[in-house]
């Protein structure tokens, strides 16, 4: 058995200089007791040291020196025996630093990261508090590491510090500058740190100004700095009062919610002019490449009818209007005959741009799928909330899949109310351009007629909702 | 109205700068406050000094000179005609402020912006004396990092540089139809161009440094910027798109997202529905890949959804492409060049490092694999190891289910 004495938990050069020794008279890492300082030793440590050897040394990688530097700091009494051994193993196979799988390096290697971490923190949370005047002015931080780090960071604190006079305590060891140079001394307790600071209070309030609670994400915030640093972080003292609040707010949220929908927008009017204008550009789909012009929706903003069309048509996209080719002059008549007001009803398509296959000279309609439908729905959605209708209608499926956000059977869902999301009620119904393709005569008129009853009773449901 | 205390206009300009994204107080160049008569330091890597309840890091002091402003943007909090309480800063007091807070190790720097007042010139002339009264009065040596406004004079855009480690322009919206309807005031091209006259100038003045040891650094840690999402019309493909269009042509360090939040009293302009968080997140996701991973734009691109032209919020975008792009997979960790190995889901840089430096000396079962990453599980339908095949599992169809993280119900109000 070999002692090998160290004058301190981070005493790096004597692990060094005693390692070196031993590898090289290839002494066992088993047969070796680490020590710090002069404390009654091990009951069989007492070999001592091999005799110095001049010759058959070997070298060992700058990777590996890093890797020691740090793991070394490592509170774990392992460390020196790990690091031995790792030693041994590098003497026999040099490249081994490389070999990242290796369970002996991986562990050591987390040894060092934990260090590396620890390091990293205590520059971060290193609270400065001022105490004296003129002269005598000083700044003293209290830190309680988890390693053997504060000498290996007090090389930071100058660099970052120099024309400060600072002191940071910690259990261990104290270090203390006077803006020339560095010294040490012995371990202190938080009592012997200030307990105060003016300037905290204005850091305190900057910490809770910056806070949004509308994202509170105590998870993200505790994985980066854990709770066991916050007694010595003033500005931890806010968090439960943040979180608690960002919690009211949200409970407020959830309990104000149902009631009191978001207050709509004031000046409808702008908000629509601009998203009209901004729709006139959409590029969110292909179809605009193909079409002349976006077919926005028209009619009063405070309609309180919304009939949302498929898309528009030949006609439409050459004038830039909905509903004015021959399905909306059937669509005006048939509302005219329901005695629905088409002044008071704001018409619009699920999809704005014109879709169509070209055959001969002729632009042949051809039904938007679901990726264009869900393209455009964007726009559609901003319509809505901004005019807020009470009734909202699908003519036709692609409309109604626009409104409900997936397909549904026009025969199945026809004729009566939906409850919507937005608190409106939907209604799907037929789009009047299948009224036109209807081949049989008699077959027409009947679809017509049920076409106009449905009409007329959205107009007595939109009149009783007023 | 009576005067307000440092405090006040602390709490009020410190709310009003927290929809800014960027806390970033890294790339710079290495100087320490050695020899000199000020504090601060650089070293590389920024260092968090905290972190908020909504899991953002506090590494700067991050508030406004003031949050009066003579635009109105409908997405600011601050704009004109908004009603939210005002305050200014005088330069001094942002000085004396961030020195107090940086003595005490509270900060890495500064990050200053603030709303526009009287004219783009005189606010940021502001701006530049406090940043030059930092590094000239008080040999101040940590970060600094200025917003600057694209319509101010070139010449004032040069002096912000030569104090500032960082500057930003935002470019606020990703389409120019939403810039337009969203922010009247603001213009595009002009916004660019900014950029792109600062690109040059810090590729001027860093070639300069190359030959000559003492010519001055213009903003060593680059440029960056920051879009809104959820307010316009833009999906993910365009945002990646224009996000990829700024790195490529502006050099940006990076693109910052903001997801739209609802803010006090909104403007009528704005949608009432605000975007999920998580799209934010996906956002950042793809951003990482574009910059460490080695995809580029149409790649992003093509894991979007077909139909909605946003990335799905369920899994995140590497796993998006690796399901859509079967048959990259499976990759053998002990034959695959680095490239294929970057793109497989679950495997970062460092891990992909590390298998390549370890397959030097050994072939990788999958127990190796298993240290050198956090989760194997995810991993294996993806890769061939000595003792590893996948055989079937690539080709299942319910693969996604199997490597999706599990559903769970979201935060209502999140």
């Amino acid at each position: 058995m070999h002692r090998v004495v160290l004058i301190a938990p981070d005493d790096f050069e004597g692990w060094r200089d005693a390692a070196r020794g031993l590898a090289m008279a290839r002494v066992d890492p088993a047969d070796i007791v680490w020590q710090i300082g002069d404390s009654p030793g091990d009951l069989f440590g007492d070999a001592g040291l091999p005799p110095p050897r001049s010759s058959g040394g070997f070298s060992v990688s700058r990777a590996f020196i890093d890797l020691a530097q740090s793991a070394l700091f490592h509170r774990d009494p392992e460390r020196f025996a790990l690091l031995y051994a790792l030693l041994c193993r590098l003497r026999d196979r040099p490249g081994l630093m490389e070999d990242k799988a290796d369970p002996l390096l991986r562990r050591v290697d987390a040894l060092a990261k934990a260090v590396r971490r620890d390091i990293h923190k205590m520059r971060a949370f290193v609270r400065f508090r001022e105490v004296g005047e003129g002269d005598a002015l000083r700044f003293v931080a209290w830190f309680e590491p988890e390693h053997h780090i504060v000498r290996a960071n007090a090389g930071f604190f100058v660099r970052r510090f120099a024309a400060m006079r600072w002191s940071i305590l910690t259990p261990e060891l104290s270090i203390h500058w006077d803006g020339e140079a560095l010294s040490e001394g012995p371990g202190a307790t938080r009592q012997d740190a200030p307990d105060g600071d003016p300037v905290e209070a204005l850091w305190k309030s900057y910490y809770a100004a910056i806070f949004n609670p509308a994202r509170l994400k105590t998870g993200a915030m505790l994985s980066e700095m854990p709770k066991k640093y916050w007694r010595n972080l003033p500005e931890a003292a806010l968090i439960p009062d943040l979180v608690a609040g960002a919690q009211r707010r949200e409970a407020a949220m959830i309990a104000t919610a149902p009631k009191a929908p978001p207050a709509g927008p004031t000046n409808s009017a702008a908000a629509w002019g601009a998203l009209r204008t901004e729709a006139m550009r959409c590029t969110r789909c292909p179809l605009h490449q193909g079409a002349t012009q976006t077919v926005f929706g028209e009619g009063p903003l405070n309609a309180p009818l919304f009939f949302i069309g498929e898309q528009p048509g030949d006609q439409e996209d050459l004038a830039g209007r909905p509903f004015v080719g021959p399905a909306g002059q059937l669509f005006d008549a048939a509302l005219a005959e329901a005695g629905v007001d088409r002044t008071r009803a704001y018409v619009t398509n699920a999809v704005k741009h014109f879709k169509y296959e070209l055959r001969g000279k002729r632009r042949i309609h051809q039904t938007p799928d679901a990726g264009e439908v869900q393209a455009c729905r964007w726009w559609l959605t901003q319509e809505l909330d901004i005019l807020r209708p009470r009734l909202v209608v699908a003519l036709g499926a692609t409309a109604a899949r626009a409104m409900l956000g997936k397909a549904v059977t026009i025969s199945r869902t026809r004729g009566q109310p939906i409850a919507l999301d937005s608190g409106a009620e939907g209604w799907v119904t037929v789009h009047p351009s299948y009224l036109l393709r209807l081949p049989d005569a008699a077959k027409a008129a009947e679809e017509r007629a049920r076409f106009v009853d449905e009409l007329r009773m959205i107009g007595e449901r939109a009149k009783a909702l007023v | 109205m009576a005067q307000l205390t440092i405090r006040q206009k602390l709490e009020i300009l410190a709310d009003a700068a927290k929809y800014d994204a960027s806390c970033a107080s890294s790339g710079t160049v290495k100087r320490d406050s050695r020899g000199g008569k000020g504090i601060g330091s650089t070293e590389g890597m920024g260092i968090c000094h905290a972190y908020a309840p909504d899991g953002r890091c506090i590494s700067l002091l991050k508030i406004l000179l003031t949050n009066s402003c003579i635009f109105d943007c409908h997405y600011c909090i601050n704009r004109r005609s908004s009603d939210v309480r005002r305050a200014r800063f005088t330069a001094k007091e942002v000085v004396d402020l961030t020195l107090s807070f940086y003595r005490r190790n509270y900060i890495e720097g500064l990050f200053l912006s603030s709303g526009i007042i009287r004219s783009s010139d005189y606010t940021m002339e502001q701006m530049v004396e406090v940043a030059r009264s930092l590094r000239e009065d008080h040999d101040f040596r940590g970060y600094i990092h200025l917003k600057t406004i694209p319509d101010a004079d070139p010449d004032l855009l040069h002096q912000a540089g030569l104090h500032a480690d960082r500057l930003s322009i935002n470019v606020e919206l990703p389409t120019e139809g939403g810039l337009r309807r969203l922010a009247p005031e603001k213009d595009g091209k002009r916004i660019e161009g900014a950029m792109g006259r600062l690109r040059t100038e810090m590729e001027d003045h860093g070639d300069a440094w190359r030959k000559y040891r003492h010519a001055p650094r213009f903003a060593p840690a680059g440029q960056s910027t920051q879009m809104i999402v959820g307010a316009d019309a833009a999906d993910d493909r365009a945002i990646i798109t224009r996000a990829s269009s700024l790195y490529d042509r502006h050099r940006l360090r990076r693109v910052y997202y903001s997801a739209f939040s609802p803010i006090p009293s909104p403007s009528a302009v704005l949608p009432l529905k605000r975007p999920p968080l998580l799209r934010e997140h996906r956002l950042y996701q793809s951003d990482w890949m574009m910059r460490f991973y080695g995809y580029d734009a149409q790649e992003i691109a093509a894991a979007t959804d077909a139909d909605t032209g946003c990335l799905p919020l369920d899994i995140d975008p590497k796993l998006a492409w690796a399901l859509n792009h079967r048959a990259a997979f499976p990759v053998d960790v002990n034959r695959a060049p680095r490239e294929a190995l970057l793109r497989v889901p679950g495997l970062g840089v460092k891990a992909v490092d590390r298998i390549l430096m370890s397959r030097r000396h050994r072939r990788l079962r999958l127990e190796d694999v298993a240290r050198l990453t956090t989760s194997i599980v995810k991993l294996r339908p993806f890769l061939v190891t000595e003792d590893w095949r996948p055989t079937a599992l690539i080709d299942r169809v319910d693969l996604r289910t199997r490597v999706a993280p599990p559903v769970r119900q979201l935060e209502l109000f999140a």
